[in-house]
């Protein structure tokens, strides 16, 4: 295999982490005001997360990274031409890092809730912009014979393209209330798999609706049947969120994610980032890679790392898998 | 085009904000994640309260300062690609690498061993979480050598060819790029200083709960602590620092002459080095000046009777290799952040060395004198900034060395609307949690350490009482 279409894959690969692993963080975020009745509710929300949202949010920074090394001309243009777009995400991760670390830096009430709504919105802004991002990196955007784009702002907001936001919103909300369910004990517990069971519906249909647009608008047959496995897998983590399987509910809402992030760069390929005026100023693996030298490096250093990595990660999730409740934070506090 | 709005002149100003903003908490968090690693090792190995009460104490202002590099470094990773897309495009196959590197061997480190060192107190036996806090410290410690190395390109092009059909540079070895000597020597000369800023944050923590005679138990060993790491560091920051002038010299001999706004050539001791000049701002002429002969002459080349060329004359050669410009950095920013850099951090050895003396056998110096060490924190950390100010000022008007100019390098497309409305979303919000952090670490010093834990009464064992989060 060509090493700009292994590259390809292994950018797909960052970024199916970082909506798996982020996703949830975004979602358990976003369910602060649903979910957390006071105080010690919203204290164990954010501790389901605490230990792990920092290594899930590095995800997103080593997926840029080695876009930038591997297709840098891809992360020159999708940076630059989205540049109020990523500012805005930049705002909200930067909001909503600090919150997790300041809030319960002082006792009072008004200074952990201001924290909060941070948090909050810290959460759905990324949830929202990063499914805006990618449905315009799908859908093609207008570029110059340089790459550049030449659009505005206001032409990354078109129909598809927010529907691919309310898609991530929607599947990351879902995804993170399961996961507080997998995590917590109680009350917070029941009413978690609750709120999922409302949400999942409402997720069901946007995402399908997303799905079958993509499908019949820029996919192709692999991609159609990536698309078809996220939905299957989608509709069954809801049945198993129906009859109490939380942790299987989990695992099929990550496979979910991961198919449809899939979905999304089978469209693409062999593009990476279409031009919708010209076909001939489109960016393809081809033009748009790193020389075999830099990729080969890259590969070496991937293929070292990765076991690593995932190893020391997966040992995390390990030592933090009790679930936790409101009698842990009482404890703490005393 | 409006002059306000021009793009690449917000973006300059925007790119150096926000790095300098980073770079206020990097040092820290090198500096003190050392620290409080050594701090959690004595305690492992000698069982003493004070060891552990440090550990959580420094920890715990640690971790208030590593959200803030984490936010804002994410930040600088963005920025490449979204205000210097043609710069991106042009070094992307060389630059990449190093910035990826980063992200995969070191930031993933970081990142999930402090998790497992915040909230693993309880979950960990003692060895492996002790283990935790070392392995977040070779996370940061690497992350600065990559990024370093990945700067050092900027600094000194090397391992490289250029393609002329794309229009780029393509790297032709990753070992060269990563031994390149500019990196060889920043690398130890930044570590070093983050050293200094963290020994300069011990003392004048100590200084300042010394001075009003209490937490004498904690507050002693951490001022001894603190000033000799402040004296040792400051000698090796002081080492690298003349290793990495000959390399500069040699890379970019136009930063030597800014840094001492040499306009002419000289020679052996007309080659002097002026420690304080009385002129014009611009440091075109000179009313008066202290000046030591030859100084400069063995900075630049380690001999005496070494020739130092002066701007002027650089000037010239590098119209004839690059054509018509003007390849001189801002004089005066150069002249005066090379010399406060220096400046202060042979005033921290100073004060340390006088703290250690002064402080000998147990004795309790002046009140004057802890007015002065409380200065050791912000000082270090004003050293530390001008010192970059300083490589990358004097960088200019090359965004990559003789390769590619700074105006070259912004994105085309992006308009100075936008850039203005990011840069002063950036201030507004930076300046915000400016205020918020600096409140909750002065909060945080005031309190001092928590009270000594009382030993197990089963196994004499002291044991953490408290779970940071
Ligand atoms: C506490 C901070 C501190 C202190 C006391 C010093 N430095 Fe420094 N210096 C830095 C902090 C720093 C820095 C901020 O870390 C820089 C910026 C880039 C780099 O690699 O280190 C730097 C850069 C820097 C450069 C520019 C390198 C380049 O542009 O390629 C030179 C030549 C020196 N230093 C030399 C010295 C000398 C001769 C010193 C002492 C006598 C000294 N520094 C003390
Ligand atoms: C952490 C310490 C650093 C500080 C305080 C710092 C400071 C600055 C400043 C003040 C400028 C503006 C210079 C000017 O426009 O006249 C600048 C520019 C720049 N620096 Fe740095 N820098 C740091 C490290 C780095 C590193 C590690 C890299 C690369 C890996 C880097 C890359 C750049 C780039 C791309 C620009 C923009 C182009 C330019 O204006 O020159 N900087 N930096
Ligand atoms: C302009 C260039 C720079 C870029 C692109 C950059 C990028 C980043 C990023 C993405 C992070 C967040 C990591 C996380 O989430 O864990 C970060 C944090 C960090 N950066 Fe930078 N950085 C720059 C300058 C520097 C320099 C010059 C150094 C070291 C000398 C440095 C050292 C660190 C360290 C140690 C951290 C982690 C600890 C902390 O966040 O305080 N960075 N940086």
């Amino acid at each position: 295999m060509e090493l700009n279409i292994l590259w390809f894959w292994i950018i797909a690969a960052m970024f199916i982490g970082y909506f798996v692993l982020d996703g949830f963080d975004f979602g358990v975020g976003m369910s602060l005001p649903f979910l957390g009745k006071d105080d010690t509710d919203r204290r164990v929300l954010i501790n389901t997360i605490g230990p792990v949202w920092d290594l899930n949010e590095t995800w997103v920074i080593v997926a840029g990274a080695s876009l930038f090394a591997a297709f840098p001309e891809w992360y020159a243009t999708m940076f630059s031409g989205f540049y109020l777009a990523l500012l805005l995400i930049l705002l909200a991760l930067i909001a909503r890092g600090v919150s997790f670390e300041y809030r319960h830096q002082r006792p009072e009430l008004k200074w952990k809730k201001s924290f909060d709504t941070m948090i909050v919105v810290g959460s759905a802004v990324p949830a929202l912009l990063w499914g805006v991002a990618f449905g315009n990196v799908v859908r093609g955007v207008p570029l110059d014979e340089n790459f550049n784009y030449i659009g505005s702002f206001f032409d990354l907001l078109n129909p598809y393209a927010l529907l691919a936001g309310l898609t991530t919103l929607l599947l990351f909300f879902t995804h993170g209330v399961i996961f507080v369910s997998t995590k917590t004990e109680g009350d917070i517990r029941v009413r978690a798999r609750a709120l999922a069971i409302k949400s999942g519906l409402v997720t069901i249909v946007v995402a399908a609706t997303f799905l079958v647009w993509t499908t019949l608008a820029y996919g192709t047959l692999a991609s159609g049947i990536l698309a078809a496995v996220a939905a299957v897998a989608l509709i069954t983590a809801y049945l198993a969120n129906l009859r109490g399987n939380e942790r299987t509910a989990f695992g099929l809402m990550a496979v979910t994610i991961g198919f449809a992030v899939l979905t999304l760069f089978a469209s693409l390929f062999p593009d990476v980032m279409p031009a919708s005026n010209d076909v001939a100023n489109s960016l393809t693996i081809e033009n748009a890679s790193s020389t075999p030298y830099t990729l080969q490096v890259m590969s070496w250093t991937a293929l070292i790392a990765a076991p690593v990595i995932l190893g020391y990660q997966g040992w995390t999730y390990w030592v933090f898998r009790k679930r936790i409740s409101r009698s842990h934070i009482e404890a703490a506090v005393h | 085009m409006n002059e306000w709005l021009d793009p690449l002149l917000l973006s300059r100003w925007q790119f150096g904000l926000t790095t300098i903003y980073h770079f206020l908490f990097v040092p820290l968090t090198i500096g003190l994640v050392t620290t409080v690693a050594i701090f959690q090792t004595a305690w492992y190995r000698t069982n003493k309260a004070m060891y552990l009460q440090l550990t959580h104490f420094f920890g715990k202002i640690f971790l208030i300062n590593f959200a803030m590099g984490v936010v804002t470094g994410i930040v600088q990773e963005f920025q490449f690609g979204m205000n210097w897309s043609d710069y991106s495009r042009f070094v992307g196959d060389v630059f990449g690498a190093p910035l990826a590197f980063e992200g995969i061997t070191a930031f993933f480190l970081e990142a999930t061993f402090i998790g497992l060192w915040i909230f693993g107190w309880d979950k960990l036996p003692k060895g492996l979480h002790l283990a935790t806090i070392w392995l977040t410290t070779v996370g940061s410690i690497a992350s600065a050598y990559f990024i370093i190395a990945a700067n050092a390109f900027m600094q000194n092009p090397v391992a490289y060819q250029i393609n002329e059909e794309k229009g780029r540079a393509e790297l032709t070895s990753i070992g060269e790029l990563l031994t390149n000597p500019i990196a060889l020597a920043a690398f130890p000369h930044t570590i070093f200083a983050c050293f200094m800023v963290s020994a300069g944050l011990i003392i004048s923590v100590a200084a300042w709960h010394l001075s009003r005679n209490q937490h004498l138990e904690t507050m002693r060993p951490a001022l001894k602590f603190g000033l000799w790491m402040m004296v040792i560091s400051g000698a090796l920051t002081t080492l690298m620092g003349d290793q990495l002038s000959l390399a500069m010299v040699a890379a970019q001999p136009m930063k030597m002459a800014a840094a001492e706004a040499m306009y002419n050539t000289a020679t052996g001791a007309e080659a002097s080095f002026s420690i304080f000049t009385l002129g014009t701002p611009d440091g075109v002429s000179e009313l008066f000046s202290v000046r030591i002969p030859y100084l400069l002459s063995f900075l630049s080349t380690h001999t005496f009777d070494g020739t130092v060329e002066g701007i002027n004359n650089l000037q010239e050669q590098y119209v004839q290799l690059y054509g018509p410009g003007d390849y001189a950095p801002i004089i005066w920013v150069t002249y005066w952040s090379f010399r406060w850099m220096i400046g202060l951090g042979i005033a921290h050895i100073l004060v340390a060395v006088a703290g250690l003396w002064f402080t000998r056998k147990g004795r309790s110096p002046k009140t004057w004198m802890w007015k002065i060490a409380i200065w050791s924190f912000p000082m270090s950390l004003l050293a530390m900034s001008v010192g970059w100010v300083f490589t990358e000022m004097g960088r200019q008007p090359w965004l990559v060395f003789g390769l590619l100019k700074t105006a070259d390098g912004v994105s085309p497309n992006v308009s100075g609307l936008e850039i203005l409305i990011s840069l002063i979303a950036f201030t507004l919000l930076y300046g915000a949690l400016a205020v918020v952090e600096f409140r909750l670490i002065l909060k945080a010093v005031q309190k001092g350490p928590d009270d000594a834990p009382a030993p197990d009464p089963v196994s004499g064992e002291i044991k953490h009482t408290t779970t940071v989060y």
